[in-house]
């Protein structure tokens, strides 16, 4: 969130409520409804890393309002990150976690962990897919469910050799 | 309540002796009316083989196929071929429609075969065309339509006379992702309206549409995953993208 932030601060100086409506606007559906506390964590954290600095702007009757913008770090910030290339995603370690337990101590029937994970993943490939058919994504929004539909194709090729290798 | 589709112990070899071919081995299946079975799995694992044993394309080696609680395999040819005509439906990965009929014809013959007055197939195809949301295209030819609206065409004909099950063998393996996404929708729509179904494709993304999904491997059923135990979140989206801190 932190270079999200930056991200819409590149433009114009902003408040963190015009911030969170900018992030909302971007990315609306797909990420989890943004509470206005998060915004302002992250607008307080820059801060203190000097990327942002907030000027108080007068307001009538009420408490000056803060508007943050980028500082040359900031900026610096900003660009390094863009420029430079995202790890890529890893496996979902926490089922992987339960796996190896489940498989390495006999806590668990490994068989019916994969069982389980495969139902969820294809539950959640259904609900993608059903967005798509239904026109609930278009543009930018498409594509990120696009991606995340691949990603579960492969969590679940992934669970075929789970299968192959710890259940036989 | 009796399944629509009850197997047991089902088997399938080709050949004999040392060409002897195991296609399908001892599966049992039952499917419930109003149901949506995907069959997947890799090519060669036996779902096709499974899907025309279930439609009396083809006769088991060994064991029982019930349709409303009725043994089906030992049926004659005759009575394979009126249940071939009334009681199932077929649908095919390439459409199989016949390009110098109309829409509306294709989807008229398969009942006008059936003996059904004419009149009323053809209310029962302009309805069925309203429904799939090819109305417009009643007039026209097959050829002049998408891959998408010629497969929904399909599933119309396979639909016109009222078959107890809907049996789909990679109904989208010829169509691109949006055209495979209009005729998944066309049969979850359908299997919403009653309609019991058996889609057998390799794609995962195509049987996550359906309430149950089987998994085959060598002729064998080795996996089964229910997609309705659980209530649907319905944030699919709102979980798409995590921002961190």
């Amino acid at each position: 969130m932190r270079h999200a932030v930056l991200a819409l601060l590149a433009d114009e100086p902003a408040h963190g409520y015009e911030i969170k409506r900018g992030l909302e606007e971007r990315f609306g559906t797909v990420i989890a409804p943004l509470n206005a506390g998060q915004v302002y964590t992250t607008l307080q954290r820059l801060q203190r890393d000097e990327l942002v600095t907030d000027d108080a702007v007068a307001q009538r009757g009420r408490p000056d309002k803060r508007v943050y913008r980028l500082t040359e770090a900031g900026r610096e910030a900003l660009h390094e990150w863009l420029g430079a290339p995202s790890a890529p995603t890893r496996l979902r370690d926490d089922f992987f976690m339960k796996l190896v337990l489940a498989h390495g101590m006999g806590l668990a029937d490994p068989a019916e962990l994969i069982a389980r994970q495969r139902a969820a993943y294809l539950r959640s490939l259904g609900e993608l897919e059903r967005v798509l058919a239904a026109g609930g994504a278009d543009g930018t929004t498409a594509l990120v469910v696009e991606g995340a539909a691949l990603h579960l194709e492969a969590d679940l090729k992934w669970l075929d050799r789970c299968e192959e290798e710890l259940t036989r | 309540m009796t399944p629509v589709i009850e197997a047991r112990g089902l088997g399938k070899v080709h050949g004999s002796g040392e060409a002897e071919v195991v296609a399908l081995r001892d599966v049992d299946l039952d499917l419930d009316h109003g149901e949506f079975l995907a069959v997947t799995g890799p090519s060669g694992c036996g779902k096709s083989t499974l899907l025309n044993l279930l439609g009396g394309l083809d006769r088991p080696t060994t064991g029982e196929i019930s349709l409303h609680g009725e043994r089906i395999d030992d049926a004659g040819e005759a009575r394979r071929a009126r249940l071939r005509r009334s009681e199932l439906g077929y649908v095919f990965q390439f459409f199989n429609l016949i390009d110098n009929l109309t829409v509306a014809d294709n989807v008229e013959l398969p009942a006008l075969l059936a003996g059904v007055p004419t009149r009323e197939a053809r209310r029962r195809a302009a309805r069925l065309l309203e429904r799939l949301g090819l109305a417009e295209t009643a007039g026209r030819v097959p050829g002049s339509l998408s891959g998408g609206q010629q497969q929904r065409v399909a599933i119309a004909r396979a639909l016109v006379n009222r078959p107890s099950v809907l049996l789909a063998d990679e109904p989208t393996g010829n169509l691109d992702s949006a055209a495979a996404r209009e005729v998944v929708s066309v049969l979850r729509e359908r299997s919403e309206e009653g309609q019991a179904i058996v889609l057998v494709t390799h794609d995962l993304r195509v049987a996550s549409a359906a309430h149950r999904v089987l998994r085959m491997r060598d002729g064998a059923v080795v996996g089964e995953a229910d997609l309705e135990g659980e209530a649907a979140s319905g944030e699919a989206l709102s979980r798409v993208l995590p921002l961190e801190g």
